[in-house]
C-alpha cells in the first residue's frame, strides 16, 4: 500500500532523512518508535505533504501513485490522514464548518454526493460520540482554546469522519490520560481493516497496549535501524535506544 | 484629451449658482458662508496636507462634478427592489445622488416622538430645529471635502429619537449615485439625534445604479444625548468606478454609547473620516471597520477618539483585506485630553495582505495629556497564517477554498458584531462572494 524508498529529505540543507525505506501493507499496524529529533514526524510530514521539506532522493509510493507529486490535498483525498502532534488553532474557523468542509470535498472526490447540513450533523454526532467529545466542540473555532487532550480528541474526530486508508498518528498519545488514551485507541481499532492501514508513532508502549502492531520500527538518524514485531516495542521500553544504534553501527554515539 | 484639473474654486462657482434650501434663513446663510471660507481657505486636499499624505485625490480632481441640489426625478422602485436587504423590516429613506426620493421611502407605523424626515423639507418648514444641531458635531479644522459639504447642506436625512424611546426597526437610509456617466456629485448631510435614553439602529447604504464614475461627499452627524444608545452600520458598494469621500462625526453626552461598524466593500477611491467626542463621562464608543480593496483601489480610513472627559471608554477594531494592487490606509487618533482620568481606550488595526503587490499604511497615534489612563494600541500587516492553510488542506479541502475559509475567518470577527441578522448574512453573503476564489501569493 505504501512503500517509501531509500528517502532522503532535508531541511535548510540539513539532512534529516538519510535513506529511509518503510513498507507498509493494507491491513497492517505498524509503529514507528525513536528518540526525539529522529525525525519520525518529518517522514509523518512528508508523506501527508507538508511543506518546506526538500526531497533529494528517494520515492514515495501509495497504491502504486508517486505521492510526493501530489499536493496535499489530494494525498488526503486519497486517503492519507495524518493526526498532527501539534494541531494547529485557527480562530474564526468553526470546527464543524471545517468538518463539513473536508467531508464534503472528500466525497466530492469520491463522487459521493455532499452532504447536506442536517446529514452531515447526524453523522459527526454519531463519531462524536465515538470519541467521547461534546457536541460543543463543534461550535467552537477549530482547537482554539481547546486543551491538550481535546486537541488530540479532535484529530481522531477528524480521521473517524474522513476514514482514511492510511492514518498517520503522529504522539496522538502523548499528554493522554488513561480515559482519552482508551478512546484514541478505540477510534483507531474501529478503523482497522483489511483495507486499511495504520501508522501510530508513539515512545509509549503504553498505546500499544491497546491497539497491537503488527511491524515495530526503530527510527535513529533519519533511517530504520531496527524492525521487528510488537516484543521490540516491550525490549525498548525496558533498554532504551541505546543499545539498537550500538548494535547496528557500533561507530555511532549513545543517544540516550 | 484636456487633462482638466478641477480645484476647490469650481465647486465654490456651481455653490453661488445652486438653488439650495432655505437660503435667507440667517442662522443657515452664516454657516454657509463659513464653510465657503474655509473651503476657500484650505482648498481640496492635497499630500501636502498631513492627513492626506498616503491619499492622492488626483484620480477625483482631473474631473469637475456636477453638484446636484434638486431631484432629477430618478425613482427606479425595480433597483430599489433588486437592492432590499431580504427579510429586513426597516423605516427607510431612500435617497439619489444625495436628494430624497419620497416615492421609494417608507416611515409607516413611526412611534410618536419620533421624527425620519428630509433635512431640505425640515430646513423649509421648521428650520430652527437644526439650528443648534447641525455643524456641532464636526471636527474644528475640517478638510475641503467637508466644508464643501456645509457650504451646500442641500438634502440628507434627519433622525431625532425622543427621549426613552426604543425604536423597533432600524432606519434604513439608503444612498444611491443614480445618474449613469454624468459625473455628478452627491452630498447628503445627516443629522442622527439620540435624546436621553433612546435606543436606535441606522444603517446607511451607498450604492450605484450601473458602473459609472460619479462622486459622493456625504457627512453624517451624531449627537447622543445622556444614557443614549445607537447603533451605526455604514455601508460603501459603491461603484468600482466610484469616488466616496464620508465623514461619520459624533459627539456623545453622559452613560451614552455608540457603535458603529463601517464597511468597505467597493470603490475606486474611498475616504472615510470619523470623529467621536466623549463629551461626558460614561460615554461609550466601539469602533469597528471593515475594508475590502482589491484590483487598484484605494480605500482610507482616518479615525479620531477625542477624550474629553473621565471615565469614557473607547475600543476600535478595523480590519482589512488587501489582494491585487490594492492600497490601504488607516489612521487612527486618540486624543486623551488634560483632565480625562480613568480613559479606557484600545485601538487595533489588522491587514491581511492577500497580494505581494498590496500595500497597506498603518498609523496609530496617541495623545495623552492626562496621567491615569489606560490605553493601548496595535496594528498588524500580515498574510494567512500557513500552517493553518496546510492543515485544512490536509484534510481534502483545495488550496484556493482553504485560503477563502481563512479570509473570511478573518473578516468573521467583524462581521459578527452586527446584530442584524438579516443585514449580517447579507454582509457575510457579499463577503463570500468577493473572496470565493484567494489565490496564493508567492513570497
Ligand atoms: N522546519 C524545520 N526547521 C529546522 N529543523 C527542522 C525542521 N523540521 C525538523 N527539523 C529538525 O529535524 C530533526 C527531526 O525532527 P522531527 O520533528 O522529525 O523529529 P521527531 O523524531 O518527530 O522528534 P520528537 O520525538 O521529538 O517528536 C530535528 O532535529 C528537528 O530539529
Ligand atoms: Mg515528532
Amino acid at each position: 500500500m505504501l512503500n517509501v524508498e531509500n528517502l532522503n529529505v532535508a531541511v535548510a540543507d540539513e539532512p534529516i532523512l538519510k535513506g529511509l525505506s518503510l513498507q507498509v501493507n493494507a491491513g497492517e499496524v505498524h509503529a514507528i518508535m525513536g528518540p526525539n529529533g529522529s525525525g519520525k514526524s518529518t517522514l509523518a510530514n512528508v508523506i501527508a505533504g507538508r511543506e518546506g521539506y526538500e526531497i533529494t532522493s528517494g520515492s514515495v509510493v501509495f497504491e502504486g501513485q508517486n505521492l510526493l507529486e501530489l499536493a496535499p490535498e489530494d494525498r488526503a483525498r486519497q486517503g492519507i490522514f495524518l493526526a498532527f502532534q501539534y494541531p494547529v488553532e485557527i480562530p474564526g474557523v468553526n470546527n464543524v464548518y471545517m468538518l463539513k468542509a473536508a467531508v464534503n470535498a472528500i466525497r466530492k472526490h469520491r463522487g459521493d454526493e455532499e452532504l447536506d447540513a442536517i446529514d452531515f450533523l447526524k453523522l459527526v454526532r454519531e463519531k462524536l460520540k465515538l470519541v467521547e467529545m461534546k457536541e460543543e466542540f463543534l461550535h467552537r473555532p477549530v482547537n482554539v482554546g481547546f486543551s491538550g487532550g481535546e486537541k488530540k480528541r479532535n484529530e481522531i474526530l477528524q480521521m473517524a469522519l474522513l476514514e482514511p486508508r492510511l492514518a498517520m498518528l503522529d504522539e496522538t498519545d502523548s499528554g493522554l490520560d488513561i480515559d482519552a488514551l482508551k478512546v484514541v485507541a478505540s477510534g483507531v481499532n474501529g478503523l482497522r481493516g483489511k483495507d486499511r492501514a495504520i501508522v501510530l508513532v508513539t515512545h509509549y508502549q503504553r498505546l500499544l497496549d491497546f491497539i497491537v502492531p503488527d511491524h515495530v520500527h526503530v527510527l535513529a538518524g533519519g533511517r530504520v535501524l531496527k524492525s521487528g514485531g510488537k516484543e521490540l516495542a516491550l525490549e525498548l521500553e525496558e533498554r532504551g535506544y541505546g543499545w539498537v544504534e550500538q548494535s547496528v553501527s557500533p561507530s555511532a554515539e549513545t543517544a540516550l | 484629451m484636456s487633462q482638466a484639473v478641477s480645484t476647490a474654486e469650481d465647486y465654490l462657482a456651481a455653490q453661488r449658482l445652486a438653488n439650495l434650501p432655505a437660503v435667507g434663513t440667517a442662522w443657515l446663510d452664516i454657516r454657509r458662508n463659513q464653510a465657503r471660507s474655509l473651503l476657500e481657505g484650505v482648498g481640496l486636499p492635497t499630500p501636502r496636507q498631513e492627513d492626506w499624505k498616503y491619499t492622492n485625490i488626483r484620480p477625483i480632481t482631473r474631473s469637475t462634478f456636477d453638484p446636484v441640489s434638486g431631484s432629477s426625478g430618478w425613482n427606479d422602485q425595480d433597483f430599489l427592489e433588486s437592492i432590499q436587504l431580504p427579510g429586513l423590516n426597516s423605516y427607510r429613506l431612500v435617497f439619489a445622488d444625495g436628494i430624497l426620493v419620497r416615492e421609494l421611502s417608507s416611515c409607516d407605523g413611526l412611534p410618536a416622538g419620533v421624527t425620519i424626515a428630509s433635512v431640505a423639507e425640515i430646513l423649509r418648514a421648521d428650520s430652527a430645529k437644526l439650528e443648534n444641531l447641525l455643524g456641532s458635531a464636526l471636527p474644528t479644522s475640517p478638510h475641503g471635502f467637508t466644508a464643501m459639504n456645509s457650504s451646500f447642506i442641500a438634502d440628507g436625512a434627519y433622525l431625532d429619537i425622543g427621549p426613552g424611546i426604543v425604536l423597533d426597526k432600524p432606519v434604513e437610509l439608503v444612498f444611491i449615485c443614480a445618474c449613469a456617466g454624468e459625473d455628478r456629485l452627491g452630498m447628503p448631510r445627516n443629522l442622527i439625534v439620540g435624546r436621553p435614553g433612546s435606543h436606535a439602529s441606522v444603517i446607511e447604504r451607498y450604492l450605484s445604479v450601473v458602473e459609472a464614475r460619479s462622486l459622493t461627499n456625504a457627512v453624517s452627524e451624531v449627537i447622543l444625548e445622556e444614557d443614549a444608545q445607537l447603533t451605526h452600520q455604514r455601508i460603501t458598494d459603491e461603484s468600482s468606478r466610484s469616488f466616496h469621500v464620508g465623514g461619520l462625526f459624533a459627539r456623545l453626552g453622559g452613560d451614552s454609547r455608540l457603535d458603529a461598524c463601517s464597511i468597505t466593500l467597493g470603490g475606486s477611491l474611498v475616504r472615510n473620516d470619523v470623529l467621536v467626542n466623549l463629551d461626558a463621562s460614561g460615554a461609550t464608543v466601539d469602533l469597528a471597520g471593515l475594508y475590502l480593496a482589491r484590483g487598484r483601489c484605494h480605500i482610507d480610513n482616518h479615525t479620531h477618539v477625542v477624550h474629553n472627559s473621565p471615565s469614557a471608554r473607547s475600543r476600535e477594531l478595523y480590519k482589512g483585506i488587501l489582494n491585487d494592487r490594492s492600497r490601504a490606509v488607516f489612521h487612527g487618533r486618540i486624543t486623551v485630553q488634560a483632565g480625562a482620568q480613568q480613559t479606557d481606550s484600545e485601538q487595533n488595526n489588522q491587514n491581511l495582505l492577500l497580494s505581494r503587490e498590496a500595500e497597506v499604511d498603518t498609523k496609530p497615534q496617541l495623545e495623552i495629556y492626562a496621567d491615569d489612563v489606560k490605553c493601548s494600541h496595535g496594528a498588524t500587516v500580515g498574510q494567512l497564517d500557513e500552517m493553518a492553510v496546510l492543515y485544512l488542506r490536509s484534510r481534502g479541502i483545495g488550496e484556493s477554498q482553504a485560503r477563502g475559509i481563512l479570509t473570511h475567518a478573518f473578516a468573521g470577527e467583524i462581521l459578527e458584531r452586527i446584530e442584524l441578522d438579516n443585514l449580517r448574512l447579507h454582509l457575510d453573503h457579499c463577503v463570500s462572494h468577493r473572496l470565493s476564489s484567494v489565490e496564493r501569493v508567492v513570497s
